[in-house]
């Protein structure tokens, strides 16, 4: 009976997300577009998560490094490291590694602020004052998830790469010039655009369930803590969801 | 005095007035909790109205009908002759510029200072004004008429409870409203400040002539703001007159508002 009320629920979810997409497509080209606060956004957003991605990506690339390398030296195949690593994070690691982190942190900014901004009548207020609340606070807020995060996971990426260049250096004593010869060598654009597009879906994802989360916000203050802790999780998922899609088609076209 | 005379002193109080707002057979249910059963209420050009009501009487459901942030079930809202039910997006938003809002809580934008707020109404509703870009005077205008210039640049989080009331009623007053509806505008604060905040609202309702719908528990509030009074019980207008009529009154529900 609970599972059963708890499926109906999770579908329940599913409609209303797939309704407040709808609309936001929908006021997406609708006027008044508000550019200053989407690029007020788009800084605060890119901003807020530079540092911790940048250390993410760097960790990502000396852990793959440090973890990979014994195994191929048994075969005296070290000198793949950097094809290895580079097709490794480009094509999955870097991308759903920085999107997650970036989901933790923004996704759940997001579902607290918007969340906030509904128990305590904020969202009405606009709403009375004749302007649209839904353009002014989520349109802009999922553009700019949308927009920030594949060049967050560029950035990612190529401090994942160095990281990975530092282990190699120390340890084989790989030279810059040589690392990154081999590295571009080994991508070819079938690694770079898919993995690219799908940044794009995991930055509209994040920002969607943390607006959609935040929006429909209910139940006072414990509602704001839900909603913030529920942008996470289910961000979380929507991505692994979205990233199976993503190879599934990069697979038809590409021939991984 | 009776029930002929209490209806004939509210006929004379509003003879040559006109309604501004109409609200007629209004009906409202959550599930099986029948919030609103067949609401009236008229408020006339220049009219102080409070209503008042037990808490969970269906008051703010009332007051959000009125401005479209729910949607009754049945029944007809008529604000300046046009029925909110039937407008669409556009129409409505230019509609609730004449409508100001003073909300429980304030529910001042925390993110933004005190000049970015007042500003806020003023983004989409500029041709109002026929200004183009300075919104300035403006701001200083409405937070002169509550006396918080000074706080111009201020966060929210910075000011007090009170000072946040009185700046959540200059962003209403911004758009220069014919219409201010007034949720609970002395909950939470002290009797000074409350007081503070009374004499405000009918300083601005002399100065900017506005008609004003006043939701309250405060009898004092009532007592010096209401020109009429309407108690909401059991989601109906259950008696109307004024403040010293009503309060004088036999009916046992009535007599338990003032005790």
């Amino acid at each position: 009976m609970l599972k059963s009320i708890q499926i109906e629920s999770f579908f329940i979810e599913i409609g209303e997300l797939t309704y407040f997409a709808r609309r936001f497509f929908k006021e997406l080209f609708k006027k008044p577009f508000e550019f200053n606060e989407l690029l007020k956004l788009c800084y605060s957003i890119g901003n807020k998560s530079f540092l911790l991605v940048g250390i993410t990506g760097f960790i990502i690339g000396l852990v793959i490094t440090l973890q990979t390398r014994p195994t191929l030296e048994e075969f005296g195949a070290e000198s793949w490291m950097p094809s290895m690593v580079s097709i490794s994070i480009i094509r999955e690691i870097g991308p759903v590694i920085i999107a997650l982190t970036f989901a933790g942190r923004i996704a759940s900014g997001i579902g607290a602020e918007l969340g906030s901004m509904r128990v305590t009548e904020q969202i009405d207020a606009m709403e009375v004052s004749g302007t649209n609340p839904f353009k002014f606070l989520v349109v802009t807020r999922i553009l700019a998830t949308t927009l920030m995060l594949p060049l967050l996971v560029i950035y990612g990426d190529a401090i994942a790469l160095y990281g990975s260049y530092i282990v190699e250096n120390l340890k084989g004593e790989v030279s810059f010039q040589l690392y990154f010869n081999k590295v571009f060598n080994a991508i070819e654009f079938g690694d770079i655009i898919p993995a690219t597009i799908k940044t794009f879906f995991f930055g509209f994802a994040i920002g969607l369930v943390g607006c959609f989360k935040g929006y429909n916000c209910k139940k006072g203050t414990v509602g704001v803590g839900l909603a913030a802790n529920s942008a996470v999780v289910f961000s979380s998922m929507l991505l692994f969801i979205i990233d199976f899609v993503a190879v599934f088609i990069t697979d038809i076209f590409f021939e991984i | 005095m009776n029930e002929a005379q209490n209806i004939q002193e509210i006929k004379e109080s509003t003879r040559i007035r006109k309604p501004i707002l109409e609200i007629k057979d209004l009906r409202k249910s959550f599930g099986n909790n029948h919030v609103l059963n067949g609401f009236n209420l008229q408020l006339f050009e220049g009219e102080n109205l409070v209503i008042m009501g037990k808490s969970g009487s269906g008051k703010s459901v009332m007051i959000k009908c009125l401005v479209g942030l729910m949607q009754a079930d049945s029944g007809s809202i008529k604000v300046m002759g046009n029925d909110i039910n039937t407008l669409n997006e556009h129409d409505l938003n230019e509609l609730r510029t004449e409508i100001g809002f003073l909300f429980q809580g304030s529910a001042l934008y925390d993110s933004m200072t005190v000049r970015e707020n007042l500003e806020f109404p003023l983004r989409r509703h500029k041709h109002k004004f026929g200004i183009v870009k300075e919104k300035t005077p403006l701001v200083i205008e409405a937070l002169e008429s509550v006396g918080l210039v000074d706080a111009i640049d201020l966060m929210p989080a910075e000011l007090s409870g009170g000072m946040q009331r009185r700046v959540a009623l200059a962003r209403t007053l911004i758009l220069k409203p014919k219409i201010i509806l007034y949720d609970e505008p002395t909950s939470g604060l002290d009797p000074i400040t409350a007081k503070e905040i009374i004499e405000l609202m009918r300083r601005i309702q002399r100065e900017y002539k506005t008609s004003s719908l006043i939701i309250t528990h405060d009898v004092d509030c009532a007592r010096v703001v209401s020109e009429r009074m309407v108690l909401l019980v059991d989601g109906i207008n259950y008696a109307e007159g004024t403040f010293e009529t009503l309060k004088n009154s036999n009916d046992e529900k009535v007599k338990a508002f003032f005790k």
